[in-house]
């Protein structure tokens, strides 16, 4: 059972505040704010900052439900994924992992270094631009239920660059790695 | 008569007032639902009777903490119906210290051609 010491060990140095592995549905994206919140505000986290934590925790969040495709749903659910933030001194990293299908692989590295690219204005031109486009799904969202809008919203709250990787799991599947870092000391403009 | 539409608020839909016998019209709280398109048709589909029976004036408030960006589109559409009104307007609030939510208000007050309002609170 030294597994469960070494878990906890990991967890101590990455200054890992809360991990969630598992399904996710609207329901468990609630209680995993809902603890994140508390979590927050049991050290008096200032509100600013607290605000874009939880925007980010939501969209990361929603991005796994909506997206994210089951692998092995007999023994791992459906939408299996694993979702951590870790608080340092300087810093959130909210960091999300969760399968995709490899055909997507290209074009989301193509859209996510294209917003690192980006500066300030460019990243809200460029969210501007996605709110007008009509998607094809209901209420000009896209088939999913997605504005097509979230690593957007991502880059623009945190002021930072995405991190992300990809491992291949199998020949249709990857494994999608997202990381996104947000200041404690938030600069006043 | 248009009936008037009261929705409590949740910990991820916000509280909605329609109601254009009392002049209320107003979305406040958090908007973080999992299917935006289906909890925001009724709005729209609202705005949609009200337009042609409006009052003279119709002060929209938006009073949100936080919402997704499934949600802003459907924000931007409420928007985009409100413009088609005579005599519309928004009020924006935003929290103080929130800069996030007083740049939202700001874009989206460049992306619809209605006198926007903005007040911290």
């Amino acid at each position: 059972m030294k597994y469960i010491y070494d878990l906890h060990k990991t967890m101590l140095n990455q200054n890992l505040i809360l991990v969630y592995e598992g399904e996710f549905t609207q329901e468990i994206t609630k209680s995993v704010l809902a603890m994140a919140e508390r979590n927050m505000d049991s050290f008096g986290e200032e509100g600013a900052v607290k605000r874009k934590v939880f925007n980010i925790m939501v969209e990361c969040l929603q991005n796994i439900t909506k997206h994210a495709v089951s692998y092995d749903s007999d023994s791992y659910g459906k939408n299996s994924a694993i979702f951590m933030i870790g608080k340092q001194k300087d810093e959130y990293v909210i960091t999300s992992g969760n399968s995709i299908l490899s055909e997507d692989v290209e074009s989301m590295i193509k859209r996510l270094e294209n917003i690192n690219s980006l500066n300030k204005d460019q990243l809200k031109e460029l969210y501007k631009e996605i709110i007008k486009r009509p998607g094809e799904g209901p209420a000009g969202l896209s088939p999913k239920g997605g504005a097509g809008l979230g690593f957007v919203d991502m880059a623009r709250k945190s002021g930072n660059k995405l991190g992300f990787s990809f491992e291949k799991i199998n020949d249709k599947l990857s494994f999608f790695s997202l990381k996104t870092t947000i200041s404690r000391q938030i600069v006043k403009e | 008569m248009l009936e008037a539409i009261y929705l409590d608020g949740t910990e991820d839909t916000p509280k909605i007032v329609l109601d254009k016998g009392n002049n209320l019209f107003e979305i406040s709280g958090r908007s973080l639902p999992e299917d935006a398109a289906e909890f925001y048709q009724p709005i729209l589909d609202w705005l949609d009777k009200y337009q042609g029976q409006e009052n003279s004036k119709t002060n929209f408030m938006f009073k949100l903490e936080y919402f997704n960006t499934a949600s802003s589109k459907l924000i931007l559409d409420i928007l985009s119906k409100l413009e088609e009104i005579e005599g519309a307007s928004v009020t924006w609030f935003y929290h103080e210290d929130d800069e996030d939510m007083e740049e939202a208000g700001e874009e989206f007050s460049e992306l619809v051609d209605i006198p926007f309002d903005f007040k911290t609170y």
